[in-house]
């Protein structure tokens, strides 16, 4: 259980703060001094691109997240709503456009700088095409890109695919990203750049790996948006996530050599009950108490596919700084989204192993068909392939409707229950028949 | 006796056997063409688009499957979808596990929305077919680059068919199959033309019911329908009425039960454009059937001759403006926005394209149904209301 103290504030934690203040600092003032504001989204993002042009990013995806754990995004979603969209699409579309309409004001209560350039990075989404289809239109003369990332609809990426993806890229994206810059792409600085993104994923998939020790020193899942955010966002690249990505690193093998088990925000967990592997994004508007329901049930979630979505990096991908260009291109395929329904399964099947899961989790999410649709038969294949107890749960992102706390705090509970179960049962048979 | 001139009778065998083949979801038409030589191959593709010209050159049948819509019970289907996924996928997968799928040599899923995305998967995962693919269709539009990219696309079908039958793509075939096709699409617009100006004479229902067969037979046999139909709707029958004229936009993928589409009818609409076999008329206009290079020719038809849809990159071409010139070619009065429930991308164009018909002063009403939706009161209620409005007031 956790221990309830005050939140022990990593150094890693305090980096991060301030790297999230000074880009906001810089969003503010962006427009004053002439920078220029490039929209993107997550998954598949060309985030040294944009910082090798002097650019500042934007993910509206990140907005409608926060905007979700700061309770806006209800009234939000009901704006967007009332201006004629369904109330069955995506809700992160919905908390942006309703965001947008209301004046654009970011975490730090300040107004977020219209965008430059909308940079179309379609990588494992098709709602992503709808998303910029619609900002194109309520910013009005707004340059766009498109980066048309072909879906690894045969479990792997293709020599097709790439020139594909590098020929788009040379000859429409980078371009058109220049143009907007008012300067030409330093390819130097793009090969550094992209060599300290190589750095800082190596360091990433150890904090990743950890959790393959018992007990885990880390959660994979509700700690895991935390690490992964300066590696899938503004900061990859920059010498401040190396820093960042360091410490964080050095926390947590420190942790791990003592044994000791992952932070919640009630402090240090005392006890690993059960470790799971979770399917599916979280839930934003009740982050929290979603999350207590774990720790307080002494389940960690040792691995997860969410923190996957901004790139596979612990199954061997790294950004070249020597094939800049063509590492990019792997790297918008590559994403977690991105893989064929088999992959998944196969990936989530080699974590089940590596990281002696307990039970698996899905987290369905009302708004993510790119996730959801197809997730009951990896449920079903999981079952079969691996024998461990498969759990489901239905939420979304960033509308509160779609959460409740009861249901599926009864639903995790009658889970955990079977979970235990499993574990006595298996504890009183001979090593031999276990394995 | 009215004087009214009744339809031909030849007209009402035509629609019957249409209807028929239309839901015949056992596919027992096509299922019998491919019984009848062993070179032979059925490929089953989802909406919207895939180039059937190279499957009917490589000796298949290209068949459309459009979901089970109100005629067969889903039972373990839902067990697969979550209650906020559209339906369309449900009934696929119903069919993969029951019988009706079998025979099919491959199946094709284009890449309009996730959820026919990861339903490619799931095939995979199902071993269903003996080649599956995502038809990853380009995004950009120059020959070099995006074009480069969909004929290596259209080659990886050709070369699953090839492994299958032997049966090689040559210029020659694939001319022929573009004529074929470019008929095929050239005299489905002339019925739509003819309707727009005697809608009476073939009902929306039974101009679906014309095409939709169309997805299960061979394309000359579909090409022999459609040249009597048109001979007979060019002759005069039936009696116009007192009805609006509007377009149905948002139905390209998940299909309308035809009850809903007759209570449209009903309450007094002409639907004299919709989207709701877009697949069979996506070219705009020909493709160059003359050429060494056929397969380059389709290429190009995609990048420059596709319609508006939910499904292709709009930027430089918004689909607004575009449905916009499409009310005022078809001289309708209004635009009827009717998308399958949970569909994400229908769904997200229509605010844009509801602002397009605002600036451009047309009238628009929205539905949203399941394809096993049973209950159409409200709907012909409404369209009912909508009809009269415009007829007070336009
Ligand atoms: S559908 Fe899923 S991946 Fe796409 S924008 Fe919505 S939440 Fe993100
Ligand atoms: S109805 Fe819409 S969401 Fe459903 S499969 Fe078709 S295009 Fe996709």
């Amino acid at each position: 259980m956790a221990e309830v103290n005050e939140a022990v504030k990593e150094r890693s934690m305090v980096i991060q703060k301030e790297m999230l203040a000074e880009l906001f600092t810089e969003l503010s003032t962006a427009k004053e001094k002439g920078r220029k504001v490039v929209y993107t989204f997550v998954p598949g993002n060309l985030t040294e691109l944009i910082l090798a042009l002097d650019m500042l990013p934007v993910y509206p995806e990140i907005n409608a997240l926060q905007s979700g754990m700061r309770k806006k995004s209800a009234s939000y979603i009901k704006d967007a709503e009332k201006m004629g969209f369904s109330e069955d699409v995506c809700t992160y579309v919905k908390c942006d456009i309703g965001m947008m309409l209301n004046g654009n004001i970011g975490p730090t209560g300040e107004k977020l700088p219209d965008p430059d350039l909308l940079l179309l990075s379609y990588t494992g989404c098709f709602t992503f095409m709808k998303w910029f289809e619609n900002l194109e239109k309520l910013y009005p003369g707004v340059e766009i890109a498109m980066l048309h990332t072909p879906y690894q609809e045969d479990g792997r990426i293709t020599e097709d695919q790439i020139t594909y993806m590098v020929k788009q890229l040379e000859e429409e994206v980078i371009p058109k990203l220049e143009k907007v810059a008012g300067k030409k792409l330093d390819r130097a600085r793009l090969a550094k750049m992209l060599e300290n993104s190589s750095k800082a994923e190596d360091l990433w998939v150890k904090v990743l790996h950890s959790a393959k020790t018992v007990p885990s020193p880390i959660d994979s899942y509700f700690a895991g948006v935390y690490y992964m955010g300066p590696l899938f966002t503004a900061f990859r690249g920059t010498e401040r996530a190396l820093e960042y990505y360091q410490e964080l690193h050095d926390e947590i093998m420190e942790r791990q050599a003592k044994g000791l088990l992952p932070i919640t925000p009630e402090g240090e967990m005392k006890e690993e009950r059960f470790r799971l592997l979770v399917e599916g994004p979280p839930n934003w508007t009740n982050f929290r108490e979603f999350w207590k329901i774990f720790y307080d049930m002494g389940a960690v979630i040792v691995a997860s596919t969410y923190t996957k979505v901004g790139g596979v990096y612990d199954q061997g991908f790294r950004h070249d700084p020597d094939n800049p260009i063509e590492s990019l291109a792997r790297y918008c395929m590559g994403c977690y989204t991105n893989l064929s329904l088999p992959q998944r399964v196969d990936l989530l099947e080699h974590y089940i192993k590596e990281y002696k899961v307990d039970g698996f989790l899905i987290n369905s999410i009302k708004s993510c068909n790119s996730f959801s649709a197809g997730q009951l038969l990896m449920m079903r294949e999981i079952e079969k392939r691996c024998g461990i107890p498969v759990g489901f749960i239905e939420s979304d992102l960033v509308d509160p409707r779609y959460f409740s706390y009861a249901n599926i705090k009864n639903r995790l509970e009658s889970y955990f229950q079977m979970l235990a179960q499993r574990k006595s049962i298996l504890a009183q048979q001979p090593t031999t028949e276990k394995a | 006796m009215t004087g009214i001139k009744q339809p031909p009778a030849r007209l009402a065998e035509i629609l019957r056997t249409c209807e028929q083949l239309a839901f015949d979801l056992e596919f027992t038409h096509a299922k019998a063409w491919r019984k009848a030589a062993d070179d032979r191959l059925l490929v089953g593709y989802l909406p919207i688009y895939v180039p059937r010209e190279v499957i009917h050159a490589a000796n298949g049948l290209p068949v459309g499957i459009m979901g089970v819509g109100d005629h067969k019970r889903i039972i373990k289907g839902d067990a697969y979808y979550q209650s906020y996924i559209c339906h369309l996928p449900r009934g696929i997968i119903e069919m993969a596990l029951d019988s009706n799928l079998e025979d099919f040599d491959g199946f094709l899923f284009p890449a309009i929305c996730d959820c026919v995305r990861n339903l490619s998967g799931m095939f995979k995962l199902a071993q269903k077919g003996k080649f599956t693919r995502y038809f990853d269709y380009p995004q950009n539009f120059k020959e070099h680059i995006g074009g480069t990219f969909f004929r290596e696309l259209i080659e990886t079908v050709e070369s699953d068919m090839f492994k299958l039958n032997g049966v090689k793509v040559t210029p020659e075939r694939l001319n022929h199959s573009i004529g074929l096709y470019n008929r095929n699409r050239s005299m489905i617009e002339a019925i739509y033309d003819i309707r727009q100006e005697f809608p009476w004479r073939l009902s929306a229902v039974d101009t679906y019911y014309i095409l939709r067969a169309g997805l299960v037979m061979p394309v000359e046999e579909h090409n022999a329908i459609l040249e009597e139909v048109l001979e007979l709707i060019g002759l005069d029958h039936g009696e116009a009425m007192d009805n609006i004229r509007v377009v149905v936009t948002g139905s390209f993928c998940e299909q309308p039960p035809i009850g809903m589409l007759k209570s449209m009818e009903m309450a007094g609409c002409y639907i004299v454009d919709d989207d709701l076999m877009l697949g069979s008329r996506w070219t705009q206009g020909d493709v160059d059937d003359t050429t060494d290079d056929p397969l380059g020719a389709i290429v190009t038809a995609f990048l420059e001759k596709s319609p508006s849809s939910s499904a292709v990159y709009d930027v430089g071409n918004p689909k607004g403006a575009r449905l916009v010139d499409l009310v005022r070619h078809r001289h309708a009065d209004g635009v009827i926005f009717c998308a399958a429930s949970f569909c994400d991308p229908a769904l997200l164009d229509r605010p844009e394209l509801q602002k397009a018909c605002d600036a451009a002063g047309i009238v628009h009403i929205n539905f949203q149904f399941h394809e096993n939706t049973g209950q159409f009161k409200v709907i012909k209620e409404q369209a009912g209301t909508f009809s009269d409005s415009i007829k007070l007031w336009v």
